[in-house]
């Protein structure tokens, strides 16, 4: 399309970079996961700093190790973890619009405070949308720039899309929207319905408990270690899965269930972690401690509209 | 002690489950796809996800456009008349195209040798039932069929293979299904069959949906061949 122009060349891919967009809704029911931002709130301010509605393709980079080449005069901004970015060698700031020109060159190192950065660009990454989104899932063969799924590698080409008013650089998210993702985050939940099968003194441990994340973490879930949780059901007969359900399989260790998780399952829930806890829990690195926290529906629901009202 | 079923449960911020039955039964699902199609109807634009499985449905919806307690009174009007969708059996049963042979099914012995009878009498019950779509799960298109004649179920594998090939069809307990990818999977393959179960260019995407009803029709390798299978062995795609 002539509308848009190749913004960013992949040099060197690192781990795990994908494009993501608000996630692949409507057809959960076909056995296809969400997909989307694991951090949903540094997302949203990626997009907002550069000026894009909310839903715009921006690039999850995990852990680092992502070089890429400027080859347009362009806005970007890097929102999340910080992963020691710089550019030109120079570190850049984050929650913050920043100029880039061709031929600068833009690299991600390793994680300094949390594990996720999200990098948008003034326009949004171009990338076809498939079963309508370009969420990328490596596991489904679905979304991202080639529409199959792929992970980003070197000699990718990033177009962005054309963006009708692109904003000056230095707009920044205030200072107590940046999360410092090295404190232990108390991580809202919503009680589910199998809350009342868990024994109570297992329920007093589920939230008093320093929770460590366990190195079994990705976008599908991350367990988290800690006292054995014990439930009077054992299996159940496999359900729908809502985003941040928190289940507990035998081993009485349990689990959140994050963007690519799989859309049913059959093991008793405490609850479901609040999107915003969601997002939180995914800038842990193993081994950090994280706690569990009853919430309200009524305050749940709140902070998320407050959330939300913030973008467009 | 737990309320009558129908049940609303929380299910988060922006969902609700509906828990309509306590066990697997095929007649649950006429109700689940009309649960389903007036959920669609009833919410409308604040509607983000319906996912049947069972005995469940679960809702997500936008809750900036429709606030969780308005969303579950609307569940429950739905459920207060709610009738069993009659066109769910009207419908002939979609067919599955399935050669049956060790290359491409190597569990059919194992199935054979557990139920003491031949490769043709496993072959014979598992294409002589009509099953019906439970859920779809695991990965796109993936459907979960019941319920398989109990002389050929089987448990799950010990060690799951790590490329299960596209089109296996498989067992396990009293379940069956067909891969629509290559993935890894720990199902008793018995067969493979060329329907394209997934496709992201075709309406609707999924061959199968939640209620449908199946049949595994036998075909020989020459007719699945035609019919643009791969006749690559389950052995050499390892």
């Amino acid at each position: 399309m002539s509308d848009r122009k190749t913004c960013l060349e992949v040099r060197r891919a690192g781990p795990l970079a994908l494009l993501q967009d608000a996630g692949r809704f409507g057809v959960r029911r076909l056995g296809v996961t969400q997909g989307g931002p694991a951090d949903l709130h540094a997302w949203a301010w990626a997009n907002h700093l550069v000026g894009n509605a909310w839903g715009t393709t921006a690039l999850e980079v995990t852990m680092g190790g992502l070089e890429l080449e400027c080859t347009a005069d362009t806005i970007i901004a890097v929102c999340g973890a910080d992963l020691g970015v710089a550019l030109d060698g120079n570190p850049l700031p984050l929650w913050e619009s920043v100029r880039i020109r061709p031929g600068q060159q833009l690299a991600f190192a390793q994680p300094v405070n949390g594990l996720r950065a999200y990098l948008a660009i003034a326009g949004g990454f171009a990338a076809e949308p498939v079963l309508g989104s370009t969420a990328c899932v490596p596991r489904e063969g679905l979304g991202g720039l080639d529409g199959f799924g792929h992970k980003l590698e070197a000699g990718d080409r990033l177009e962005a899309e054309a963006s009708s008013a692109v904003p000056d650089a230095g707009a920044r998210a205030p200072l107590d929207e940046r999360p410092d993702y090295a404190e232990p985050p108390r991580l809202a939940l919503l009680p589910g319905a199998q809350i009342a099968e868990f024994d109570g003194r297992s329920l007093y441990r589920a939230f008093n408990t320093a929770w460590r994340v366990d190195d079994r973490a990705d976008r599908m879930g991350v367990r988290l270690r800690g006292p054995e949780l014990r439930c009077r059901l054992g299996g159940m007969v496999s359900e729908g899965i809502g985003l941040g359900a928190v289940q507990v399989p035998p081993d009485g260790q349990p689990i959140a269930l994050l963007n690519d998780r799989q859309t049913i399952g059959g093991y008793p829930r405490l609850g479901a972690l609040t999107p915003l806890a969601c997002a939180r829990l995914a800038q842990c690195l193993p081994g950090q401690e994280v706690y569990l926290m009853v919430t309200a529906p009524e305050r749940a629901h709140r902070q998320y509209r407050r959330f939300r009202a913030g973008f467009r | 002690m737990t309320a009558a079923l129908p049940r609303i449960e929380s299910a988060g911020l922006d969902g609700w489950m509906i828990r309509l039955f306590d066990a697997i039964d095929e007649a649950n699902m006429p109700w689940l796809t009309a649960l389903v199609r007036r959920c669609e109807a009833s919410f409308g634009d604040a509607l983000v996800d319906l996912v049947p499985s069972y005995t469940t449905l679960l809702v997500v919806f936008d809750p900036l456009a429709m606030a969780p307690e308005e969303a579950r009174r609307r569940l429950v009007e739905l459920l207060a008349d709610l009738q069993p969708d009659a066109t769910c059996d009207e419908a002939a049963p979609r067919e599955l195209p399935t050669w049956y042979d060790p290359s491409v099914g190597p569990e059919l012995e194992r199935l054979a040798e557990r139920g003491d009878m031949s490769v043709e009498q496993v072959i014979e019950r598992h294409s002589q039932v009509e099953y019906r779509v439970f859920a779809l799960g695991f990965a796109p298109g993936f459907a979960f069929m019941g319920r398989v004649d109990e002389r050929i179920a089987c448990p799950r594998l010990e060690t799951p293979r790590r490329r299960v090939p596209k089109g296996s069809v498989a067992i396990v307990e009293r379940q069956t299904s067909a891969y629509p990818l290559e993935s890894p999977g720990g199902w008793n393959l018995i067969g493979r069959t060329p329907a394209v179960l997934f496709d992201r260019h075709r309406e609707g995407f999924s061959l199968l949906a939640v209620g449908d009803r199946v049949r595994f029709v036998p075909v020989s390798r020459a007719e699945f061949e035609r019919l643009g299978g791969d006749v690559r062995s389950v052995e050499a795609s390892q």
